[in-house]
């Protein structure tokens, strides 16, 4: 039962107050794209152990979406940020390189 | 035989008494007894049957770990199985009967098996049930469920009342001993919020029993002061009978607490699940004795040293004039003198060790009892009731040198620490060797958000066994919770205790008849032999064994088992015990009740319901409700005589000859507005919406990303920037929740705003013929065909009431949908059926709705549609923009599979007979598939009776079904099958004249 706290509205929100939305920053094909474009945008989602990014909506809450940077497998929180964002911010960067010198994840790291 | 001393007991009331009954007899004890304790007092040591072999069976322990002393619990609607005899507290008029024994408990059939426990091996359901195949389902598993589970499933609705309730708080503490009230005191100090939670129904733990001393003071008068000053801090909340269940993720915690499980007036809530977010958690749920494995270990009268120590001291219970202690520690020879102390005799106390000379050895043998140091239990006598003992050389086979007449034993091999809490989230442990147990390792903690630990054992589930170590480790888990300074530690005092001697087999080389005597797991019946059995048949996994041979699989979860069941698998693997592990810690520590689970979510209250503005009216009518989503709509509204099939067979000719009336409150309406708008519906909706001029309507088609249709409605465009979507009753938040999906994620800066209406807006249907005439007779708007063509919508006032008039039909008859805020909408229905009553209206409900859009051939989302059906697949082509570059699910829609010509798309169907085709049903084709089974060539989306027509219609996906009109499909492959001509799925007015009237 994960808390995040939603970036909209301050709220350190519980679980059973979110939606998860799954991967985050993802990069929409429409028509004019080829088949592999389109399958990677639809089905060929990141599923690490470790850093990942996430889309979360504060459904019970505010009704806003969030973005969420976590690890998989521990739990811990980096940090929360506005959905309205195309990469993760540099200073969510920061606090995962801070706790996991090194990683990687898609383009970003 | 037990019975009650004439002194002592520190728990209960001698100047009362409560009476219950057990199988029927009526037993009396005191109040503070147990169920178990008070049998005892009454002698009754026998209280269940073993799960496999049907043994008889007394309690070996005095707490949750209990694995014997299971009852069947009360009656009708508060009747319980598996209730623990060791943890319920009497009460007048309890009522409980034994398990899993039949005709008896005394005279039990069952026990037959026990003869044949040499052929009831480990995995001998899994070895024996296996061939022939055949005979699994008809002969193996029904003789299996028959005789498997212990107690009854309760038969009556339950009738208690249960809540769930949420505190946020920043340290939980599990455990009222001494660890844990001294860890509140210094928590509580530090000013911030503790709750500290007990699971039994007393404060202070072994402490009080065991007669350790604090600050000066006895365990018990340090651990009343202890509570007095936690009541006095308005920071701490403290709770007896509430068990910390399981520890989640991010510093969740569930405790459940018994409110009225112990008292005779039930009227009150019975229990409570406590929902708790703490910033940090301190377990301090001390350690469990574990049993020694001796040869009739599981002799009623065998028990745990400190169990009887309990049943003494708390409820002056004696176990029998003569009791032998066998141990492999110190400790247990604090229940020898106690029994001494009583004026009980203590044989012997048979210590497998080599040396004890202790402090607490040496004070038993000045009071003069017998110790035998190297020696053992080779075999306990007695069936139902322990007679004597047989004692050998710990080190030999089992040589038998005497025997010693008892009438119970106790025995001891050593402390568990409890560190399930520690365990649920991810906190790892180690072996400790020195005192034979896995103990939490600080360095592996469960993480919580910020990465560092949020659970920390003190006291005896951290591994420190004595008091003052314990008391001192308990005051630095609290200054570790609170981040203060937590003071100076009460000082602890207790007799030093000599090391322990690891024994996992008693006699240590005895053979297997002794070792098939061994009991690990009482309840299942897994012996010593058992386990040794699944190594050499090459179970090398904890895991693997634990299920193979059901060790630690009972209602105890392995309390008492599983250390000793992974030391013999570790032997008989010739591991060490920490490479072999210990099974995972699942919640809850103790099973708790569904209807804690449920909470107030039951019945009525199990989840929300929506009614419209109408729906008292409705009720009055009588009408059979259906849920929608989560709101409640008329189904029909069957009259005085009338069956359901004949009310909406009425409902449907009313509409379509008179006028029918319907509460489509229910339809989503969304607002989405703004300089964007028109842009942002043309990515939602597969057609073009942002041409639609003010004051029109159009039906529209909603996709996902891959192309497959979610939803539909009627879009009406309000002003130059508002439109208005109409969704299905069902999907309106969802819809509305896609749209803000877009809006945030994807197009976050175009201009819109999106507002879900649904609930502000009552909506009535006036549909039929004379439609029009109820309107114009309610007066206020002009409603004729020139003015307010099919299509269009207007703004005004009918009957004085504010309304928007949509021209829309879902039945294909002349039809007005009204919106009117939904405040006034009780009203405007009132005064619609008072006008439409010389007009021959009747009500009509969502049956009748879906009889007619079937007639008119028109798709219901859901029906024709299941997620993987794509508007192209039901003719809807039509609704398709070709014009736009892009929509939500154009792109999924090119896919090559969407565009194969052999897809199955919508066609109507006619059976031969006229009769009503089954819902569901497959149209066959010749042959079989890959797998044997037949092929088939389409399906039944929609299947009604139409009493408009007479006769059976229906629609379907059939393959390239709109290219084979006229051609006879077979439903169903049985004997007989149905024959449907493929047709136009349009039944009823094809040129559509009637709701373009």
């Amino acid at each position: 039962m994960l808390i995040l706290t939603c970036p909209n509205c301050g709220i350190a929100a519980e679980e059973t107050e979110l939606s998860p939305g799954g991967e985050a920053h993802l990069h929409r094909h429409g028509p004019g794209s080829s088949d592999g474009e389109f399958e990677e945008y639809l089905f060929l989602k990141e599923n690490p152990r470790g850093v990942h990014f996430e889309r979360w909506r504060h459904s019970h809450g505010c009704g806003k979406w969030f973005h969420a940077a976590r690890d998989t497998a521990t739990l811990q929180v980096f940090g929360t940020y506005s959905a309205q964002t195309t990469e993760p911010p540099q200073h969510i960067r920061d606090a995962i390189t801070a706790a996991r010198p090194g990683w990687r994840w898609r383009d970003f790291s | 035989m037990s019975t009650r001393l004439a002194q002592g007991g520190r728990l209960i009331d001698r100047s009362r008494q409560v009476s219950f009954t057990f199988d029927g007899k009526t037993f009396r004890g005191h109040p503070g007894d147990t169920l178990a304790s008070a049998l005892l007092a009454g002698g009754q040591v026998v209280m269940g049957r073993s799960f496999k072999y049907h043994r008889p069976r007394g309690a070996v322990a005095y707490g949750v770990e209990e694995p014997n002393a299971l009852v069947n619990l009360g009656e009708e609607g508060r009747f319980e199985p598996d209730t623990r005899a060791t943890t319920q507290e009497i009460f007048d008029g309890l009522v409980a009967e034994s398990q899993n024994r039949w005709p008896s408990l005394d005279w039990d059939i069952g026990a037959v098996n026990s003869l044949f426990a040499r052929f009831l091996p480990a995995g001998f359901y899994y070895k024996m049930f296996i061939h022939p195949r055949a005979a699994w389902k008809h002969l193996f598993e029904p003789f299996i469920r028959r005789s498997a589970g212990l107690g009854r499933a309760p038969r009556a609705r339950d009738a208690d009342r249960y809540e769930h309730f949420y505190a946020h708080v920043d340290v939980v503490i599990a455990g009222g001993g001494v660890a844990g009230l001294a860890a509140a005191l210094a928590a509580g100090r530090s000013g911030k919020r503790v709750l500290l939670v007990e699971q039994s129904g007393h404060w202070g733990g072994r402490a009080v029993v065991d007669g350790a001393r604090i600050d000066g003071k006895e365990a018990a008068d340090w651990v009343a002061d202890a509570v007095a000053a936690l009541d006095a801090m308005p920071n701490v909340t403290l709770r007896t009978r509430a068990m910390a269940a399981g520890v989640y993720d991010h510093g969740y915690v569930l405790v459940h607490e018994r409110l009225t499980d112990h008292l005779a007036d039930k009227s009150g809530l019975r229990q409570r699940l406590w929902r708790v977010r703490a910033g940090r958690i301190i377990n301090a749920a001390g350690a469990l004795e574990r049993p020694l494995s001796f040869a009739g270990n599981d002799v009623p009268g065998v028990m745990l040293a400190s169990a009887m120590r309990d049943y003494l001291v708390n409820h002056a219970i004696s176990p029998g004039d003569r009791t032998v202690i066998v141990t492999n520690n110190d400790d247990a020879y604090r229940t020898a003198l106690a029994l001494h102390e009583a004026g009980l005799i203590v044989p012997a106390v048979l210590d497998a060790r080599p040396v004890a000379d202790g402090e607490l050895p040496e004070r038993a043998r000045a009071a003069g009892i017998r110790v035998e140091t190297g020696r053992a239990v080779v075999r306990v006598k007695g069936r139902s009731h322990v007679t004597g003992v047989e004692v050998g050389l710990h080190v030999g086979e089992g040589s038998v040198l005497e025997e010693i007449a008892c009438d119970a034993v106790a025995m001891s091999g050593g402390w568990s620490p409890v560190v399930h809490l520690w365990s649920h989230c991810g906190g790892k442990l180690n072996w400790d060797e020195a005192q034979a147990h896995f103990r939490p390792d600080p360095e592996r903690p469960p993480l919580g958000a910020d990465g560092t630990g949020f659970v920390r054992c003190v006291g005896a589930s951290n591994g420190h066994l004595r008091t003052g170590d314990g008391i001192a480790d308990a005051v630095a888990g609290a200054a570790w919770a609170t981040g203060a300074d937590a003071g100076k530690a009460p000082a602890g005092e207790d007799a030093d205790e000599g090391a322990l001697m690891p024994v996992w087999l008693m006699p240590q080389g005895a053979g297997v008849k002794l070792r098939a005597k061994m009991w690990l797991d009482y309840q299942n019946d897994v012996k010593v032999s058992d386990v040794q059995l699944a190594a050499r048949e090459g179970y090398e996994s904890v895991e693997h064994t634990k299920r193979y041979t059901t060790l630690g699989m009972a209602t105890d979860q392995g309390k008492l088992s599983n250390i000793n069941g992974l030391a013999v698998l570790s032997g008989a693997l010739n591991a060490a015990i920490p490479q072999v592990g210990t099974t995972t810690f699942r919640p809850p520590y103790v099973p708790y009740t569904l209807g804690a689970i449920a909470g107030s979510a039951a019945r009525e209250t199990f989840m929300p319901l929506r009614k419209t503005q109408m729906d008292s009216w409705h009720v009055e009518q009588g009408a059979e409700f259906e849920p929608v989503g989560l709101w409640r709509r008329p189904y029909s509204y069957p009259r005085l005589g009338e069956t359901v099939k004949d009310s909406v067979a009425r409902e449907i000719l009313n509409t379509r000859k008179n006028v029918g009336i319907l509460d489509a409150s229910t339809l989503g309406k969304i607002i989405v507005k703004g300089p964007d708008a028109g842009r942002f519906v043309d990515m939602m909706y597969t057609n073009m919406m942002s041409n639609l001029a003010v004051g029109r309507c159009r039906y529209g088609l909603m996709c996902n990303e891959q192309g497959f249709l979610v939803d539909d409605g009627v879009v009406a465009r309000l002003s130059e920037d508002t439109w208005l979507c109409h969704t299905t009753s069902g999907g309106a938040d969802n819809v509305h929740a896609q749209m803000e999906e877009w809006l945030q994620t994807e197009w976050w800066d175009w201009q819109v705003y999106t507002a879900n209406v649904t609930e502000q807006w009552g909506q009535i249907g006036v549909v039929g013929p004379n439609a029009r005439k109820v309107l114009e007779k309610l007066g206020g708007m002009d409603v004729s065909k020139e003015t307010l063509p099919f299509m269009h919508w207007a703004e005004g006032e009918l009957a004085g009431f504010p309304v928007r008039i949509f021209r829309i039909s879902f039945s294909g008859e002349l039809s007005y949908e009204i919106a009117v805020p939904a405040g006034q909408a009780r009203g405007l229905w009132d005064a619609i059926l008072a006008a439409g009553a010389e007009f021959g209206m009747q009500p009509y409900g969502t049956e009748a709705l879906h009889v007619m859009r079937a007639e008119k051939g028109f798709i219901m989302i859901g029906d024709e549609t299941d997620g993987t059906v794509i508007p192209q697949d039901l003719g809807l082509n039509w609704a398709i923009s070709k014009k736009k570059d892009d929509f939500i699910g154009k792109r999924g829609q090119q896919r090559e599979h969407m565009v194969d010509p052999l897809r199955w798309k919508l066609v109507g169907l006619e059976t031969e007979d006229g009769s009503v085709l089954p819902e569901g049903a497959y149209a066959v084709a010749p042959g079989d598939n890959a797998n044997g089974q037949r092929n088939v060539q389409g399906r039944v989306t929609s299947t009604y009776h139409s009493p408009t027509l007479g006769r059976g219609i229906a629609m379907g996906l059939v393959e390239r079904g709109p290219d084979r009109m006229g051609e006879m499909l077979e439903f169903g492959a049985g004997a007989d099958p149905v024959r449907a001509k493929i047709v136009d799925p349009v039944f009823y007015d094809k040129a559509g004249e009637k709701q373009d009237g």
